[in-house]
């Protein structure tokens, strides 16, 4: 597994209070029960962790080309943004 | 009981420094809301607002006052002066002790807070002004509004977030139904708009960066505000007796919590909120023809809120104009109630009912009958002013023609 996908699956099983074995790519953040608010907390925790700025408005979630839909797409943003922002 | 009429009212915001520019700006359907001017605005991602311009704070006061009164105590002298001035209450020495204040804020002083903190986290100085504590605090306006004008009665502070004014003028209503005293000062007051309050907002991801278009399909959430609205409240009997110009009756008022969430709203209570604020007056659905939607352009309240009116008013809600004015002056927190009541005046006393400005496209998820872009001219004898606060927090009133 790569670092990035490791410490976002931590970040994410800390948000949603599970152990970090039980996270995988194909689950849906609201089904680990992370609610619209969770999101916005994990977001503020990816960012802190990882340096960079994440583009998101809760009231228009789709607006942003931001792909938040499953664990793995969020892997896959975060690396897209790292990659952008620290280059 | 008692009734209880409004004889006076003032404000300053980004809309208007006095009460007829801001009803002019309501009727116009100007937005106020645009570029933020704030030191470290680059470190902002949010860089808009609705803030009050061409504002000199020497003008208005003196430098002791200056030293005693934060932005949003300087706001609330601004908007009660012109209230007093139009109410002219004529207090006697013992009318006075029957009179207080209560005022809504939410931030309080918080540029002031704002301010010291730079100054000894930044700048790092190990000396803050000595006024800083009564400068900052929560109470200072309601404070000083009640030295300014000599009112001995009852005054404090009601702090409910964005719901703050419509708590406090619903207390102010109760204390004069009372009977605990018969003149009321009451309102908001909130300067929200310094690097911390924006940052602070921008952490929730709820604000938008472009501007503010509630109940709109392409919303993109809430815009910051800041000013004052201030009304003189007495008793119907006094104000008669007197000759007072009447403004209106706030008829009735309700108070409920969701007691859910911190920060969603809950349909529930709004709906008992506006169901109470009608039994409360007395006041049929159909009697409704004007409803000031608290109306944040934030997804979570806007669909809320119109599923609540729907719940409410049934079919009634087809031809029941709603509109939200914070797409003009912006979310001014703790004071935006108060500064909407002027929308809610302007509906009954002129026949007016102001726009929701910005608008493009109709959401199915809020199915009213929203006053889009433009002002509508209709007869409106009754109305309601909504408030709904984070933490579920609701105050609505409702206000009558007299």
């Amino acid at each position: 597994m790569s670092d990035i996908r490791a410490r976002v699956h931590e970040i994410l099983a800390e948000q949603a209070m599970v152990d970090v074995a039980d996270i995988s790519d194909d689950q849906v953040p609201a089904d680990l029960g992370i609610d619209s608010m969770g999101v916005v907390e994990a977001i503020f925790a990816l960012e802190e962790a990882f340096d960079i700025e994440i583009p998101f408005n809760a009231n228009e979630p789709q607006a942003s080309d931001l792909d938040l839909s499953r664990v793995g797409s969020i892997v896959a943003a975060v690396e897209r943004l790292v990659a952008s922002q620290h280059s | 009981m008692r009734r209880v009429v409004i004889t006076g009212a003032g404000t300053i915001n980004a809309l208007g420094a006095n009460v007829p520019a801001t009803m002019d700006s309501m009727r116009e359907g100007r937005c106020a809301i645009g570029p933020l001017d704030l030191p470290d605005l680059d470190r902002l991602s949010i860089r808009i607002g609705a803030q009050v311009r061409d504002y000199d704070p020497a003008s208005k006061f003196g430098r002791q006052q200056l030293a005693l009164y934060d932005r949003y105590t300087q706001f609330a002298m601004i908007a009660a002066a012109e209230a007093m001035a139009q109410s002219d209450p004529a207090l006697s020495d013992a009318e006075a002790e029957r009179a207080g204040v209560v005022l809504g804020t939410s931030g309080g002083g918080l540029k002031t807070q704002d301010e010291n903190y730079r100054a000894v986290f930044e700048a790092k100085k190990n000396r803050v002004h000595p006024f800083t504590v009564p400068k900052l605090m929560n109470s200072a306006a309601a404070s000083h509004l009640s030295m300014k004008w000599g009112l001995r009665g009852p005054s404090f502070t009601v702090s409910t977030a964005c719901a703050s004014s419509n708590h406090a003028i619903a207390q102010a209503v109760q204390i004069i139904r009372a009977g605990l005293a018969d003149v009321m000062l009451t309102g908001g007051s909130d300067a929200m708009l310094c690097f911390g309050g924006v940052k602070a907002w921008e952490g929730l991801r709820v604000m938008s960066s472009d501007t503010c278009r509630p109940f709109c399909a392409t919303r993109s959430g809430m815009v910051q505000g800041e000013g004052a609205g201030i009304f003189v409240l007495e008793t119907l009997d006094r104000a008669r007796a007197r000759g007072a110009d009447i403004l209106a009756e706030v008829a009735g008022s309700a108070m409920t919590s969701d007691a859910a969430d911190i920060v969603v709203p809950a349909q529930d209570g709004a709906e008992r909120a506006m169901a109470g604020a009608l039994r409360n007056a007395g006041a049929g659905l159909g009697e409704i023809g004007y409803i000031n939607a608290h109306g944040t352009a934030t997804t979570a309240n806007d669909r809320t809120e119109s599923a609540a009116i729907r719940k409410v008013f049934g079919s009634h809600a087809d031809d029941l104009p709603v509109s939200s004015t914070k797409s003009m002056h912006g979310h001014c927190i703790g004071a935006t109630g108060s500064i909407e009541l002027l929308a809610c005046i302007m509906a009954l006393r002129d026949g007016l009912i102001a726009p929701t400005v910005n608008w493009r496209e109709r959401d199915p998820d809020c199915p009213i009958d929203l006053v889009t872009n433009i002002t509508r001219e209709r007869r409106v004898t009754s109305c309601l002013s909504n408030a709904f606060a984070f933490g579920g927090q609701n105050a609505v009133l409702a206000l009558r023609a007299v």
